[in-house]
């Protein structure tokens, strides 16, 4: 319940200081100050565009299906903020610690998809639905690259469960499993234990090596999944106007971005929960100087709360700030050339990763 | 009564409710956004009954693979000028008939067959229910079958590329 009242006030303030950082990130980018007027380097102007948008009339076209259009907005919030349901903050807090965490939060996230559609479907407009189609195909193709990179690193920590694989990738592993034990690079034979030592050497992507690609890939279905450049080509605004939610005005509209917005987070928590260590320190322990012991508190002690909500948020508000990055950097994929690196390039690549991380999982036992 | 049947019972009722509206409305769409709540509705009364593996695989293959398709089907074909994708109600007498034929055998095999009494149900309250129970035994016990079920649907993955193949060199031979 808790996790719930954080996590929806979470992503509100986010959104909106996100907001702000995507404008001045782009403006920096284009050499440009960006929002400068309201509040003190322009801070407030997020908190303004918000005010106005909550007073625009709500428009629904005359032609659209009202049910359909106005129900959606609400859909693609919902599937996208369900996902944070399973998503474990720190040690001891964090949404429901279920089995099957990861599981849950790839199949609740597909329902995204349907709000989408119902949108562009629902507007009867050319560009809306051209827009949602798009969209659709998009979000389904990456699915099975994010898919496979996932199950990747299920196979090497052999749990769904996502604060299980948090654990398994810190000092605190033995509270998990009293017998586990982290070696460099994962390979037993080495006989470099690292189990004590902690930090960003115990993390998964350090763990086993593979995963720097496997990283890499998850990385690039998950901007596909949220519909960001270079990956825009559903919203892209010189041939499709807005795409799917341009016929949306007002609080319906800020739905949608909240979702979008959402959804960059949730990829984000992610892939640092999966891949970079989760609320685990990313210091290590070096000989007599105990950095991992001193930035991380015993799991379910006050301490062990603070660091660990420090590093999961900022591993994953840094992936974020990379994700608007990239936006600004990149040029937009023709749709062909997106579903040919889906299919042609990252698929192939996330099968043989499969295959290497299971010879992987051999070398660590 | 306990928070959890109060929940159950709101499941069952989005699950009825939603199932009813498939049945009475003529807009395909509706009737396909409807089934969604459906299996959200039975994804839910799975959890409640300690399935939570059966329940997110429910969402994720129906909901985000068989639904989206039929959606997709709906969009493709409509030729009309509006929304709506209308159908009307056919066979009313034969549809009546196999419904209730159906309900009451159903409903004459649940009550008779004393499914609290039967051995596999007495002993799958004491043994772990656990996913990776579940994946040991689908590795040893029940390898066969689950490497059939991989072979049939490669096989339909193939014979799908294989059609859709096949039009597009019809397209260019008119050409």
């Amino acid at each position: 319940m808790y996790a719930f009242l954080f996590f929806l006030n979470f992503i509100l303030i986010y959104t909106i200081f996100a907001v702000y950082a995507e404008r001045k990130i782009s403006a920096f980018i284009q050499d440009r100050y960006g929002p400068m007027e309201t509040g003190p380097y322009g801070l407030l102007q997020t908190v303004a565009d918000l005010l106005k948008l909550l007073q625009k009339e709500d428009i629904v076209p005359r032609a659209a299906d009202r049910k359909i259009f106005k129900s959606a907005p609400v859909i693609i919030f919902v599937a996208v903020f369900a996902g944070f349901a399973v998503l474990p903050l720190t040690s001891g807090f964090g949404g429901s610690n279920i089995e099957t965490g990861v599981f849950y939060l790839l199949a609740i996230i597909s329902l995204d998809v349907v709000g989408i559609l119902m949108a562009g479907w629902g507007s009867n407009n050319k560009y809306a639905i051209l827009g949602a189609v798009r969209s659709v195909a998009q979000i389904i193709s990456y699915e099975i690259p994010l898919g496979l990179t996932v199950v990747c690193v299920i196979m090497v920590s052999q749990s769904l469960n996502l604060q299980e694989i948090i654990y398994q990738q810190g000092i605190f592993i033995n509270e998990f499993d009293a017998e586990a034990q982290n070696y460099l690079f994962g390979i037993k034979a080495l006989g470099i234990e690292t189990t004590q030592i902690g930090g960003f050497l115990t993390w998964n992507i350090f763990r086993v090596p593979i995963f720097f690609i496997a990283y890499l890939i998850f990385f690039i279905a998950s901007l596909a999944e949220a519909n960001r450049a270079p990956f825009d080509i559903p919203i892209a605004e010189s041939e499709l106007v807005a795409g799917f939610h341009v016929e949306y005005s007002g609080f319906r509209w800020s739905m949608i971005m909240l979702a979008e917005y959402g959804m960059m987070l949730l990829v984000a928590f992610l892939g640092a929960m999966l891949f970079l260590g989760g609320w685990n320190t990313a210091l290590p322990n070096i000989g007599p100087v105990a950095l991992a012991d001193w930035t991380s508190g015993e799991p379910g002690t006050w301490p062990g709360h603070l660091w660990g909500a420090f590093w999961l948020i900022s591993k994953a508000l840094l992936t974020v700030g990379v994700q608007i990055w990239i936006r600004w950097t990149y040029p937009r994929l023709r749709i062909d050339q997106l579903m040919n690196l889906s299919w042609k390039y990252l698929t192939p690549a996330a099968i043989i990763l499969v295959l290497l991380s299971a010879l992987w999982r051999l070398l660590m036992i | 009564m306990e928070i959890a049947n109060i929940i159950f019972y709101a499941f069952i009722g989005i699950t009825l409710i939603s199932a009813l509206f498939i049945m009475l409305t003529k807009n395909i769409l509706y009737s396909a956004f409807a089934l969604i709540a459906t299996f959200l509705g039975m994804a839910g009364i799975f959890v409640l009954l300690g399935a939570e593996f059966v329940a997110i695989t429910q969402i994720l293959v129906y909901v985000g693979g068989i639904l989206i398709l039929i959606v997709f089907g709906i969009m493709l074909t409509n030729r009309g000028k509006t929304t709506k994708v209308d159908t009307k109600i056919y066979h009313k007498f034969y549809g009546i008939l196999i419904a209730t034929g159906f309900f009451y055998l159903l409903a004459r095999g649940i009550s008779t067959a004393d499914f609290g009494g039967m051995a596999w149900m007495t002993n799958s309250n004491s043994s772990p229910s656990s996913i990776r129970h579940l994946g040991m035994k689908v590795m040893t016990d029940y390898v066969l079958v689950f490497e059939v079920i991989g072979i049939l649907l490669l096989i339909a993955l193939i014979g799908a590329i294989r059609i859709a193949g096949h039009t597009r060199e019809e397209v260019e031979h008119v050409d």
